[in-house]
């Protein structure tokens, strides 16, 4: 999870993976200034909404495009990436969006605080304040529906998985896993130390246009709110109020 | 309008085309398995090829249809009667309200099957499809495999539906005759991760297909794929079909209901005519990888999409006669 590691290729590689895909890799590394490319390579693509292209998945290094073989060809599809990689070059400045999550921080909602304070060596209010000091990035949504992994995290709060994972964790726990940090988004079981709880919904399925609320290539900031907070938030998600907070500016 | 479940069978999921779309969202597409069965069985009742229908996996399935109707179970001979009469597959079949639709192998031709109904089974889409997605209980009904006692709504049937009785599909059309062909296979993004005594072992040997295969993926055994670099890489993309070779050696391919990343390396990419073929094998089955260029693989859906106007042509011609029944 070390971003920014020069391992971007002068090219990218476009490689078959099968009849109807093929993945455009940019770097073989975990590679920041390969996702923001790629992202691009995504943006072009659903701009122009090339008939035949179902749809473009980023993931850390490389964007796999999907299609149908019957409405565009192998190598039609493959001058079609080529002559929109470049215009990544081309585009104007990006913008840079951020994300902001509340989360309440330790008690019963961060129950392993303790134990990632034991291994850090600090205190729980110093916790909260690298993890919500830092900007991630939103490298790609997978895993479960929803759920994005992240990039930045300050290297001090590293702490192991959980030697016994637990058999259900609620979506929303915030957590970390060795230097990674991530919210899940649907419940499901896992092995990362749990910090504290967002009340905003991750994933909801009976949003159709919206059911994710990270996106991959935009960045998150976390917010550490009170349980009090925690409890208002959650009554304005439910009754379908609550607007995420975001922010963009000229990357 | 609805069917009333009377015995559920092993696993009976509501499945049209798939939620496609939704991968970068982390958002698995759950395609039916055998998507050319489910395309041929909504041709012959005249449905949108996406129309909702049953996937049923082996048998036992048992089901009382509240309405007139008609029906094509398409795919593997899973020994269908209506009221107790013997009804063919690949064939509209009518029933009467409240007639009882008995589904109870042993399954011939394959292991799965789709139970299409004129006009499609009328769940809520969600995102878009019909499909279950039961990991993450979304869409199909109540996100989950059918069970005794669920109430399961049905669309209209597709006007003039009567004329369309007695139709079916001609059998040299029909895709589990192919079940047996070996399964057509392109290479992989990361072949180079592997030797090439592990890429020939790949394609030159035989697998089996375990009991630990579902709609997420078809594990295999057989010999060690040896390999030249480690076998977890940075996540990226699965394709339907994909060969991941995990560290012991030995083939997952990825199927309808695969996780949009993963980190393993994939040797090869099994072609999507040949993968619904794969999906209709049953544990103990042996199969062998045949390399084919994209080209050839697409040739295969090229002949499938001919044979599907051909049989729509056929379906027209037949509705327009009359029938007397």
């Amino acid at each position: 999870m070390i971003p920014n590691s020069d391992q971007v290729y002068e090219t990218p590689k476009i490689l078959g993976s099968g009849d109807s895909c093929v993945v455009v890799e940019f770097s073989d590394a975990i590679d920041m200034e390969a996702n923001i490319r790629l992202q691009d390579l995504r943006r072009i693509m659903e701009t122009w909404s090339v008939p035949g292209i179902r749809e473009c998945v980023p993931t850390y290094r490389s964007l796999s495009v999907y299609y149908n073989p019957l409405k565009i060809t192998r190598p039609k599809l493959e001058e079609t990436i080529r002559r929109a990689l470049e215009s990544i070059g081309r585009r104007a400045e990006r913008e840079r969006r951020t994300l902001v999550i509340p989360v309440s921080y330790g008690g019963e909602f961060g129950p392993d605080m303790e134990s990632v304070s034991n291994h850090t060596g600090l205190p729980e209010d110093e916790i909260i304040r690298r993890h919500t000091n830092a900007d991630y990035y939103c490298y790609m949504l997978g895993f479960t529906p929803g759920f994005g992994y992240l990039g930045g995290m300050d290297e001090s709060l590293a702490t192991p998985r959980l030697r016994n994972p637990r058999l259900i964790i609620p979506a929303g726990s915030v957590g970390i896993a060795g230097n990674q940090t991530g919210v899940y988004s649907v419940d499901s079981p896992g092995g990362w130390r749990l910090i504290g709880r967002t009340p905003l919904k991750l994933f909801d399925p009976g949003d159709d246009a919206n059911p994710t609320l990270m996106e991959a290539g935009e960045w998150v900031r976390f917010r550490g709110i009170s349980p009090g907070e925690y409890a208002s938030i959650l009554e304005d998600v439910h009754s379908g109020r609550y607007i995420p907070e975001r922010s963009a500016e000229a990357g | 309008m609805s069917f009333v479940v009377e015995r559920p069978g092993m696993m009976t999921i509501v499945q049209d085309l798939g939620r496609w779309g939704r991968q970068f969202m982390g958002i698995p597409v759950s395609d039916p398995m055998d998507q050319f069965s489910l395309r041929i069985g909504n041709v012959v009742l005249g449905n949108d090829q996406n129309a909702a229908a049953l996937e049923i996996v082996s048998s036992g399935l048992d089901i009382t249809v509240n309405v007139e109707q008609c029906v094509v179970l398409a795919g593997a001979d899973l020994n269908m009667r209506i009221n107790g009469l013997a009804s063919p597959p690949w064939t509209v079949n009518y029933i009467p309200r409240g007639g009882r639709i008995t589904i109870d192998g042993p399954p011939k031709d394959g292991i799965r099957s789709y139970l299409c109904f004129s006009g499609g089974i009328g769940v809520p889409p969600v995102m878009g499809s019909r499909s279950t997605y039961v990991k993450a209980s979304l869409g199909g009904y109540k996100g989950r495999a059918l069970k005794a006692g669920d109430v399961v709504s049905l669309c209209d049937p597709a006007p003039l539906w009567r004329r369309g009785v007695g139709f079916a599909c001609p059998a040299d059309m029909r895709p589990t005759q192919c079940n047996d062909e070996p399964l057509y296979t392109m290479d992989g993004p990361q072949i180079d991760a592997f030797t090439q005594s592990g890429i020939d072992t790949f394609y030159g040997e035989t697998f089996t297909v375990t009991r630990d295969t579902d709609r997420m993926g078809c594990r295999l055994d057989g010999p060690e794929i040896g390999r030249r670099k480690p076998p977890d890489i940075i996540s990226d993309g699965i394709a339907q079909g994909a060969v991941q070779v995990p560290g012991r050696g030995r083939p997952i391919v990825m199927m309808s209901d695969r996780q949009t990343t993963g980190g393993y390396t994939k040797i090869a990419v099994v072609s999507t005519w040949s993968i619904a073929r794969l999906a209709q094998r049953i544990p103990g089955d042996e199969v062998r990888f045949q390399r084919v260029g994209e080209e050839e693989a697409v040739s295969y859906l090229l002949r499938f999409e001919r044979d599907l106007w051909r049989l729509d042509n056929m379906r027209a011609a037949y509705r327009s006669k009359p029938h007397y029944y």
